[in-house]
């Protein structure tokens, strides 16, 4: 027996140490893949790796900054310029669209929406990725301390990139979207059709979970829904490349991320999001569905009937012409003027308000750059508290609508 | 030398220096988790892979063959988002039929080492494969063509690195 024993001693302590390997995967398998049950010492290796990344980065970003910021600076005055300019377009192009979320606001605000923001962020630097070609990840110099949980979206301004997967006190692993476990949810910009996006072997992008009768046609931009419950609705995700008959009846689209996943440097870990009601309800601004409606389609003639209703909600915004009636307007101005209808005054409204709008919206945009969004109360606006005793007292002062941006005649008719 | 079949009188044995025992597998795991984030391209490399062959294949040594792939595994998991005990597993062969065949073979010479390391090469990814489609579940294709490509990328690479590491030797 002995005998036996010493001769195959070597393989016999193979076969123990694969016994003992195999049995501990099997272990975290039927745990269904939950790291925590590794987590001790998944941090001992994390922590003995990720100090050397992460001085070897910053001595990198540190040398490659004296480069850029003190001694390559050839072209920059142009390049100064070409910005400004830029800014400028931007700034203009900021005006319309504000104008178009200001009334995509109200009409969720009227249908009850709950709006996703993005209220907190952490910026965080790529130090390293999991080193093997076969799973994608990546670790952040951001982890507990930092306030970083599992499950949290991982952007870039390109687009997204991940989920935080593993924490550790600093830093964080974090699962890339074209990692073949990873799933988000999905949708087509133009066609509005919503599927699964899922990472291949490879490390490419399919979206799943689109019928094969559908028209998918290359270059259509993807965004996420928001139905994983990780990422914000919107957010963009990458563009379809090819498209072509998958399995059973889905067709099978090939995305290419909007992020360059295999050369991120810095992204933006969502540590908090905020549900709530659109802003815009709460600005005094409140308008009528059947009036923004209308401004969408400028090109229905306004029936004098309906019409009648204006005014009153013109008074509201607080852009009412003096000496106009509650119900002399609505005549006036369907009789007389049959091209400007109550979708060219809601337009004139919405030009008028929408600094304020904006201003609301100040703590959203910053929200990107890591600040926390401001909220306002609903309870803040005195108009809404107490509608039925306001309107009467409105009438006499429309003449300064601008400098009135909460008119106590709010319309708390049925909308 | 050509590869020859030796007794064991015949081969030499060789030991390590515990900092290099210990720093040159961790150099490997920092580089392999480093490099491919600034060079997409490194990723067909498995430096860890490299280092399990050439210690196994010095000592020539199963039992501690197996052990410093197991060791090296482990740890190139502990760094991965997967289950850990994939490389593991995968690593414990390799060290294992690497130090076995150290024990029989002269792979001192470069052709020797390039065609070893080819053939541990596709060992490993043949064993992760399989380990982690069947136990694990991920969706893994096998590609002869790419693996063969990466296999002869590891091989030249590992055979520059060995003649490297070389220096740390200590006679027995």
């Amino acid at each position: 027996m002995e005998s036996v024993l010493g001769r195959y001693r070597n393989l016999i302590i193979l076969v123990g140490v694969l016994f003992l390997q195999v049995l501990g995967l099997a272990v975290q398998v039927k745990r269904s893949g939950d790291a925590s049950s590794t987590r001790l010492i998944r941090v001992w290796a994390v922590d003995l790796i990720t100090p050397f990344e992460r001085g070897l980065v910053w001595a990198q970003n540190g040398t490659s900054n004296i480069w850029h910021d003190y001694f390559f600076l050839r072209g920059v005055r142009a390049e100064n310029r070409q910005l400004k300019e830029k800014i400028e377009q931007m700034r203009l192009e900021q005006v319309r669209l504000n104008e178009d979320a200001t009334q995509a606001h109200r009409l969720q605000s009227l249908l009850a929406f709950k709006e996703q923001f993005i209220a907190k962020t952490v910026p965080a630097q790529v130090i390293g990725s999991s080193g093997s070609d076969l799973s994608r990840s990546i670790y952040i110099d951001k982890g507990e301390n930092a306030g970083l949980k599992p499950d949290m979206a991982v952007i870039t301004a390109g687009g997204i990139v991940g989920k935080v997967w593993i924490v550790y006190p600093s830093t964080s692993l974090v699962l890339m979207i074209n990692d073949q476990s990873s799933g988000v949810g999905a949708l087509l910009e133009k066609s509005r059709l919503q599927g699964v996006l899922r990472g291949t072997p490879d490390g490419e992008l399919i979206l799943e979970r689109v019928m094969s009768d559908e028209q998918v046609a290359p270059g259509e931009t993807v965004l996420s829904s928001g139905g994983d419950q990780i990422f914000p609705k919107g957010l963009p995700v990458g563009t379809v490349s090819r498209v072509s008959p998958g399995r059973e009846m889905f067709l099978s689209i090939r995305v290419k991320p909007a992020a360059d996943l295999n050369r991120i440097e810095e992204v933006l870990v969502v540590a908090e999001k905020q549900e709530r009601e659109p802003a815009v309800a709460e600005s005094g601004t409140r308008a009528r569905a059947a009036d923004i409606l209308a401004q969408r389609l400028p090109s229905v003639p306004d029936k004098p009937a309906v019409a009648g209703t204006v005014p009153l909600k013109s008074a509201a915004s607080g852009v009412s012409a003096p000496g106009l009636g509650a119900s002399s307007k609505p005549q006036a101005n369907a009789a007389g003027k049959p091209g400007t209808g109550t979708g060219e005054v809601l337009k004139k409204v919405v030009q008028k308000t929408a600094p304020a709008d904006s201003a609301n919206r100040g703590g959203t945009d910053s929200a990107a750059s890591g600040s926390t969004t401001n909220s306002i109360p609903s309870s803040a606006n005195p108009s809404s508290a107490n509608p039925p005793a306001k309107p009467a007292t409105a009438q006499p002062k429309p003449a300064n609508p601008p400098a009135n941006p909460q008119p106590a005649t709010t319309d708390d008719s049925p909308h | 030398m050509p590869i020859t079949y030796t007794s064991g009188e015949q081969i030499e044995v060789y030991r390590f220096s515990i900092p290099v025992t210990v720093g040159v597998p961790l150099l490997a795991l920092f580089l392999q988790a480093f490099l491919p984030r600034r060079f997409p391209f490194f990723s067909i490399f498995d430096l860890p892979l490299l280092v399990t062959i050439f210690f196994a294949m010095a000592r020539r040594n199963p039992i501690s063959g197996l052990f410093t792939g197991a060791a090296i595994g482990l740890a190139q998991d502990m760094l991965g988002p997967y289950p850990i005990g994939i490389y593991g597993i995968a690593k414990t062969v390799v060290g294992f039929g690497a130090s076995s065949l150290g024990a029989k073979l002269d792979v001192e010479n470069a052709g020797a080492r390039l065609l070893v390391t080819l053939g541990f090469y596709l060992v490993h990814q043949a064993v992760y494969f399989g380990v982690a489609r069947y136990m694990v579940s991920l969706t893994l294709h096998w590609s002869w063509g790419h693996d063969l490509l990466a296999g002869l990328a590891n091989a030249v690479v590992g055979v520059v690195l060995y003649f490297m590491l070389d220096k740390f030797k200590q006679r027995t």
